[in-house]
């Protein structure tokens, strides 16, 4: 078996493990023992994947592997990684590991929590080792669907509701994804799926005409793009705090990965005659989700409109199609999964103390919890683009990608883009100025505790990436952008 | 005329076997026998699809009036396990004081349809073909009227046969007219001399009206949700079931191989049936509260879905096809599994009795969460994968604006699924529907069809067998 599987194997082996566990304990167990094991995986996958590279091998898959499944329809399981996925793949593996330990103390039927939460483990790592566009749309289906009971039973608020918003806009957009993905298949005249091999092939233009923008809507719902973001906010608000982690961490990054690598890379020429757009679309949700931002009170919402102005910048940077602004949105990806999953750490633990979310009945944390204070700071600072940080790389270099572009449109796009970092800093230096800072709101608040073991352990590993990826940028970009520099050469041939 | 000949048709004669030797024990046994019966029943049909499992070569006898084709083993093998399945799940309804002492009518008039069925699908000749159509639909009434002393039931029988005599009078007066127009009744002569002419199209939509009857495509479909509710409910999943599988399959092969000259007629016919029912169905059954009426409506879009496949034409659609009645089974007689054991225990049939029902039961909504996954097409689970052969048939024609509606009524069709879910699992019940012990034989049914919608998709043989004989049709 390829190794590549294990990631897929590996939380179906929690899944197993998860049946007969009975006690907090063993379930704890199972779910520490799984999630240490990928966060193993996805380090030594790196190691092997450098070392691979500086031997030499220049194919654009590397660990290949392929297994007939269904022959009459060329549907393969075939998984392979490129710089790209390997970085999404230890982006995954990080996030699920700090998110079992930020539900700890899940109280409510906590074996059915793990159960769902590994079945979304399934999905995501299969997405990203997937070459094969039928494994890749299952996979994808498979993150989603857990998602409605992840947050129907376990979340906060309205959760019926954003439950059955989220998963119906995202299935939408799964359908919207599916006629594309047929419409590649049968409309290049294929005798395959995989997508290394579908990219030699031409899709006939006025095919592409139809098909790019179902599939690039299709996955664009998920990336949030605007005017289809809206089930992000209520769903990322209202969800567990570990499934908001994995869910904005990692689940949105699909859509970005999926935009790219299915939309783009098999269709360069309608991407190149309607990017703009979309590009209008996404420049809309970078401005739109920080001004929306600004707007909210709740922590989980700011955080989520904040999230569509990222992840919106993500496709932004796609869409302006040349290798250093892709460079870029891989980065972003990476930089924005985690440290959006930190802060919705951090607001859950701190929601698990104050019990309330909103802005306004709470300050002065800094004095009663320190740790947790200085994280958010952190965090925040990550967030507006401080450099050392994540944010900072990545956006410096999407911009710069931006800039390549010399006509108008992208210059005004570019130019908007830029200024919402301003308006990010207003709502990240005005939250962190009032509930880390500012006077105590509330006085029951002078006996809370700080983070716990399991806590520290969730965030600082979160933080312990942030620095590493924002410090040492080199190694990551370097082995996105060797990726991504063949895949442009193809979409710009 | 050689009567050895008759010999060959094995799975009509060996199904033949089953019912005489189940009635004429009926009739004997001993008050021992009584207890007994059902185990015997259950282990006779079980033996009866095992030994017809195994495909054989194609052949025809009485000069093309019954043909045979290794494709037919496959669909009667799924009309067998289903019949099987249904028989699990009525194990303890027909073990009630007042339905003991029709335990004997039930297996044979059941057995009597699936009977019909089989000579529907093997028939060459639209004669046989109509005795076989009879003889599925006349027996089934009598099913749907089986609780002689419900309101309900009596009025879903008296639906039911009035609309099935009324679906077949025309499908006989479409014959006549294509009897009169080419002189043949033999499907393969009836291919070559078929050529497009008014009176055959009129007859082709006169005889296919009554098929669309059986199959409750919009608009045929207004007796469906009233004789769902009516009968009892392992009847009730019969018929959405093996009923349906039959006339779908049987639809598909007259599609391409008789009228295969008005294939242009009958392309934008079955078009607009496939959207009708699909959207139809769905914007009903969001409405639905009562489980049987909410699942007949499903089952109505699902052969909506089925449509795609025959819309095509291919056979890749007729692999599809076979394919998705065969996930349909699992899926849809779980379903109906949970529903019957629910209501038999404790008489809650709503979609608000089922709140909280994952604190009492949690098997039983595990299964039934299973199997609405299934039916709206989420994979891992079995339905994903058929909904995408469909699609995938239908796609591979050029029809992507039906696949691309189809798949927008799937959202639709989640939507009314979770509501299920949500009821079991997120909305909280103080007195949710008690705890319930089923029956063994039941329990062996929702384990068969899990193992089913948990296993068949992974199993990539499974397609690609049924792929393998549908080349030649």
């Amino acid at each position: 078996m390829n190794f590549l599987s294990l990631f897929v194997v590996v939380p179906l082996l929690m899944l197993a493990g998860l049946f007969p566990a009975r006690t907090m304990r063993q379930i704890r167990a199972v779910a520490v023992t799984g999630a240490s094991l990928l966060m193993v995986l996805a380090c030594w996958l790196v190691w092997m994947y450098l070392a691979e590279r500086s031997s030499g091998n220049t194919s654009e898959m590397l660990f290949t592997a392929e297994t007939v499944w269904y022959p009459s329809l060329h549907i393969n399981y075939s998984v392979g990684v490129d710089g790209i996925s390997v970085a999404m793949i230890l982006l995954s593996a990080i996030i699920v590991f700090a998110g079992v330990f930020a539900s700890w103390k899940m109280e409510h039927l906590p074996r059915e929590f793990f159960l769902w939460f590994s079945l979304l483990a399934i999905g995501v790592f299969g997405f990203f080792i997937s070459t094969n566009l039928f494994t890749m749309f299952m996979f994808y289906e498979i993150a989603l669907i857990p998602m409605y009971l992840l947050i129907g039973v376990w979340g906060t608020g309205k959760k019926e509701y954003s439950a059955m918003k989220l998963t119906l806009m995202l299935m939408g957009g799964s359908a919207l994804l599916l006629v594309g993905i047929f419409g590649i298949y049968y409309g290049s005249g294929a005798s395959t799926l995989t997508i290394t091999e579908l990219a030699a092939l031409t899709i006939p233009i006025e095919l592409q005409r139809y098909f790019f923008p179902l599939t690039f809507m299709g996955f664009g719902v998920l990336g949030a793009l605007f005017p289809f973001h809206t089930w992000s906010p209520d769903g990322h608000a209202s969800a567990p705090t570990a499934v908001s982690m994995l869910h904005a961490g990692v689940l949105m990054k699909l859509g970005g990965y999926g935009a790219f690598r299915v939309a783009m890379y098999l269709m360069p020429e309608a991407a190149g005659e309607m990017s703009w757009i979309f590009l209008i679309l996404t420049g809309i949700s970078v401005v739109y989700g920080a001004f929306g931002a600004i707007h909210q009170t709740d922590l989980k919402y700011i955080n989520a409109y904040s999230s569509v102005s990222h992840c919106g910048l993500v496709l932004f940077a796609i869409l302006m199609g040349n290798e250093t602004s892709t460079t870029g949105a891989i980065l972003q990806m990476v930089s924005h999964g985690l440290m959006t999953a930190l802060f919705f750490a951090l607001i859950g633990m701190i929601y698990g103390r104050t019990h309330t979310r909103l802005v306004t009945e709470m300050g002065g944390l800094m004095k009663v919890m320190p740790f947790l204070g200085v994280s958010y700071v952190i965090a925040g600072m990550a967030s507006l683009g401080l450099p050392g940080l994540s944010g900072f790389v990545a956006e410096m270099t999407i911009f710069v990608g931006a800039f390549q572009e010399p006509d108008l449109l992208h210059r005004v796009l570019t130019f908007g883009a830029i200024a919402s970092i301003v308006i990010t800093a207003v709502y990240i230096l005005r939250v962190v100025g009032k509930i880390i800072f500012g006077p105590m709101a509330d006085r029951h608040h002078e006996q809370l505790t700080d983070a716990v073991w399991h806590e520290r352990l969730s965030v600082g590993v979160l933080i312990a990436a942030i620095v590493a990826v924002g410090s040492f940028p080199y190694w990551l970009s370097e082995m996105i952008n060797e990726s991504v520099a063949p895949l442009i050469t193809h979409i710009l041939r | 005329m050689d009567y050895s000949s008759l010999l060959h048709m094995r799975e009509e004669l060996s199904l033949l076997g089953v019912m005489i030797v189940l009635l004429i024990y009926d009739i004997f046994k001993s008050e021992n026998g009584k207890t007994v019966f059902q185990i015997v029943a259950l282990l006779v049909v079980a033996a009866h699809t095992f030994a017809n499992i195994v495909p054989r070569d194609a052949f025809e006898i009485a000069g093309g009036m019954y043909t045979y084709k290794p494709i037919h083993t496959v669909l009667k093998s799924i009309l067998n396990i289903g019949t099987l399945i249904v028989f699990m799940q009525s194990y303890s309804f027909l073990e009630q004081p007042e339905n003991r002492i029709k335990k004997g009518e039930f297996y044979f008039l059941t057995l009597a349809t699936l009977l019909g069925m089989y000579v529907m699908i093997s028939a060459g000749h639209f004669l046989l073909f109509f005795i076989g159509l009879e003889m599925a639909s006349i027996p089934m009434a009598t099913l749907v009227v089986f609780d002689k002393y419900s309101r309900k039931s009596s009025e879903a029988g008296i639906k039911y046969i009035l609309s099935a005599v009324f679906a077949s009078g025309i499908s006989v007066y479409g014959l006549s007219f294509l009897y009169a127009s080419t002189g043949t009744l033999y499907f393969d002569d009836l291919a070559t001399i078929i050529t497009g002419t008014p009176l055959e199209i009129l007859a082709f939509v006169f005889f296919s009206a009554g098929l669309f009857f059986k199959i409750a495509l919009v608009p045929f479909h207004l007796w469906t949700a009233d004789v769902y509710e009516g009968a009892q409910t392992n009847i009730t999943s019969y018929l959405s079931v093996v009923s349906k599988g039959a006339a779908v399959f049987v639809l598909f092969t007259l599609s391409v191989k008789v009228f295969a000259p008005l294939a242009g007629q009958w392309k934008p016919l079955y078009y607009v049936l496939a959207v009708a029912s699909i959207t139809l169905a769905n914007l009903f059954a969001l409405r639905q509260q009562n489980l049987k009426r909410f699942l007949a409506f499903s089952s109505i879009s699902q052969a909506g879905y089925i449509m795609l496949a025959v819309i095509s034409g291919t056979p890749l659609g007729m692999a599809s096809l076979v394919y998705y009645v065969l996930v349909y089974l699992f899926s849809n007689l779980a379903a109906f599994g949970v529903v019957s054991v629910v209501e038999q225990h404790t008489g809650k049939l709503t979609i608000d009795d089922y709140n909280g029902l994952y604190r009492s039961n949690p098997r039983l909504s595990f299964v039934m969460m299973l199997s609405l996954f299934s039916l709206a097409g989420i994979p891992p689970f079995v339905g994903f994968f058929s909904k995408y052969f469909v699609f995938s048939a239908a796609a591979q024609q050029g029809l992507y604006v039906l696949v691309f509606i189809a798949l927008l009524n799937t959202i639709v069709s989640l939507f009314y699924y979770l509501k299920v879910i949500k009821a079991m699992f997120l909305t909280e019940n103080e007195t949710p529907a008690a705890s319930i012990r089923s029956s063994l034989p039941l329990r062996l049914s929702l384990i068969i069809c899990t193992a089913g919608i948990l296993i068949i998709g992974l199993l990539g043989t499974v397609f690609e067998t049924i792929g393998s004989m549908s080349f030649g049709l």
